[in-house]
């Protein structure tokens, strides 16, 4: 589905393995489910897993957390596939989810989207060949009021213009805003 | 027409935190409902408010809350739909960034009149750091007494938790948040049976939406009867509505039921008209899921009366003339926006967001998308505009969950009341590609 200018899938030659912190925290996930009951956990595992493995689930990062959850791997890929947040492909080091849908429409998501793409020299979908952003699209994520917009990691950048989106590229590029 | 029972303190610095939260009155409900009164109580106040499910469907709240069966050593549940995914609607977003404690409170109260000693919270996945408030805010109302064993010594114990999705519209229908709950791809279940009955785990589940659970909260406080004041018939109390489009200001409002469309889009206190001075062209009043409506019926309805923003005037003269509150997306277009544009990106919202689990569904909706693609890009014919209505019928009420039906309502909507717009994206294809068609004949005459 998405392309990329540079082979990224190369990030996960060593099989993933969370520390010992994490690993801890995703026990922890699992027994805010009563006993037998933590398959519950398992999306909120895969965003840790996205976060902690490159921003994307590789089979290797699924079969690790299926392993973890102690569950079938298709019972994680089955999961990691429906849901639309989860990447399946390796991704840059920002991923910009731009609001596509009507109520962003209507106040110019459009042209935010394009304005990204001749910004960046990428189509949605793809990643800049330096690896660091990729863009792509997605349905309503509850900003409508604020719109134009754009959702990075855990961040919403709300009432886009051009000129903001020039800011937020050139700060995510020196790093002063987190990922 | 400006009282407000949830956003009465939303803008007070620090009302996140508990402490200035329950400076402001916080948490009264817990200590009224937990030592004076029963669970069975708790129930009836809610029925008396009159408060109808806040998320969408317009259920009556107390009636939903009876249905909950309870079998002998049974766990039940009460799970918190903050999957908050329909376009249009960010008003539970603010709801739980701003006052995180309602939505605990609220839910507190609740589980004691359903007799849930465990409940969540479930967020769609884009919301993580909302996820993030209201973890914080829990583990203080675990560090105060109000979570946990033996809740202000009443004897009642509750654990609440969070839970985020992954990114998927269908989980915000009841039966597929169950599903996600557990850790599954978010697929409907057939009904019945219902939650009420069956739901997370196998065991009776009330699912309720983040506002419903928050005006839980001045309902115990000032009594149900006293809720049921406020509003005109059937439709009580306050509601939030998200106003979103082309609004001089948009953004997240508290409005007593029985208020006027028209004071709601151009008065001072509220949107203060369409964004640059145009002209209202169409509006989709409760979420994308509605019936849009032409600007003619949006502020009067065809019998000429006013619109109000309740349950029953949005929705005056059925679908042929009116829509719903839904879940209060108000969205409003101006004259300069496309209705070809507008439903066909709602079309690839459904195609986008259907689970694939019925056929009519999942293959309608992508057939709905790619005609209405081909008819906004100068590529339709006539009976492009005759084919969606049939595969709308086909779709309709043929599908396990609501979704179906959310996916036909708007398309058919818009042609309804658009249809010379859509004709005219066929007669003028290469023009319909450099300009919009503008504001219908019937509006432009009155």
């Amino acid at each position: 589905m998405s392309s990329t200018h540079v082979d990224l899938s190369k990030r996960h030659s060593e099989t993933p393995c969370f520390s010992a912190e994490k690993l801890a925290e995703a026990q922890k996930l699992m027994s805010l489910y009563p006993e037998g009951k933590h398959k519950s956990a398992l999306i909120r595992i895969l965003h840790m897993a996205e976060e902690e493995f490159g921003g994307w689930l590789s089979i290797e990062t699924m079969d690790y957390v299926a392993g973890i959850v102690n569950i079938e791997p298709i019972e994680v890929y089955e999961v990691a596939s429906f849901y639309t947040m989860f990447n399946l492909d390796p991704v840059g080091n920002y991923v910009f989810e731009v609001c596509r849908t009507g109520p962003c429409m209507l106040v110019g998501s459009d042209n935010i989207i394009s304005y990204i793409e001749n910004k960046l020299d990428i189509k949605v979908g793809e990643t800049t060949k330096d690896g660091m952003f990729t863009l792509k699209t997605a349905e309503c994520l509850g900003a409508c009021g604020y719109a134009p917009m754009l959702q990075c990691g855990k961040k919403y950048h709300e009432h886009l213009t051009n000129e903001k989106v020039d800011e937020l590229i050139a700060a995510y590029r020196s790093g002063e805003l987190p990922k | 027409m400006a009282r407000k029972l949830l956003l009465e303190h939303d803008s007070v610095p620090g009302i996140e935190t508990f402490e200035v939260y329950r400076k402001h009155g916080g948490y009264r409900s817990v200590e009224k409902a937990l030592k004076k009164m029963s669970p069975q109580e708790v129930v009836e106040e809610v029925q008396k408010s009159g408060l109808r499910g806040r998320g969408g469907a317009g259920f009556p709240t107390g009636m939903k809350w009876s249905f909950l069966a309870k079998p002998e050593g049974v766990p039940r549940y009460l799970l918190c739909n903050a999957d908050e995914s329909e376009p249009g609607t960010f008003k539970d977003r603010y709801l739980m960034e701003k006052l995180p404690h309602l939505l605990i409170e609220g839910m507190i109260v609740s589980s004691y009149a359903l007799g849930a000693n465990l409940s969540y919270i479930y967020i769609r996945g884009e919301y993580m750091w909302i996820l993030d408030i209201l973890e914080k805010a829990i583990d203080e109302a675990y560090a105060k007494g109000f979570l946990g064993k033996n809740i202000l010594g009443s004897g009642f114990d509750l654990d609440l938790r969070v839970a985020p999705g992954g990114g998927a519209y269908i989980c915000g229908e009841e039966t597929a948040l169950i599903e996600s709950l557990e850790g599954k791809r978010g697929n409907p279940r057939m009904k019945p049976p219902f939650p009420a009955v069956k739901g997370l785990w196998g065991c009776p589940t009330v699912v309720n939406n983040v506002e419903t659970l928050m005006a839980v909260v001045p309902i115990i406080n000032e009594g149900g009867d006293e809720y049921a004041k406020i509003g005109v018939g059937k439709s009580t109390g306050t509601k939030l509505i998200s106003a979103g489009g082309n609004l001089a200001r948009p953004g997240v409002y508290e409005l007593e039921m029985g208020l006027s469309v028209e004071e709601f889009i151009y008065g001072d206190d509220w949107c203060r008209g369409i964004a640059n001075g145009k002209k209202l062209k169409a509006c989709v009043p409760g979420g994308s899921s509605v019936p849009i409506l032409p600007a003619h019926l949006v502020t009067k309805t065809a019998a000429g009366e006013d619109r109000l923003m309740t349950y029953e005037s949005l929705a005056d003269g059925g679908f042929a003339t009116g829509s719903m509150l839904g879940s209060g997306g108000f969205i409003v277009f101006d004259e300069d926006q496309c209705i070809v544009r507008n439903t066909w990106n709602f079309a690839r919202f459904y195609a986008h967001e259907s689970c694939g689990q019925c056929s009519p569904c999942r293959e309608g909706t992508g057939w709905m998308e790619k005609v209405l693609n081909r008819l906004e890009h100068g590529q339709g014919n006539l009976r492009d505009i005759d084919l969606l209505e049939e595969i709308n019928k086909k779709i309709e009420g043929n599908t396990i969950c609501p979704l179906g039906d959310a996916a036909a309502w708007p398309v058919a909507a818009a042609i309804r009341h658009f249809r010379e717009e859509f004709e005219w994206h066929v007669s003028h294809r290469e023009e319909s590609q450099t300009r919009n068609y503008g504001l219908l004949k019937e509006s432009l005459v009155g």
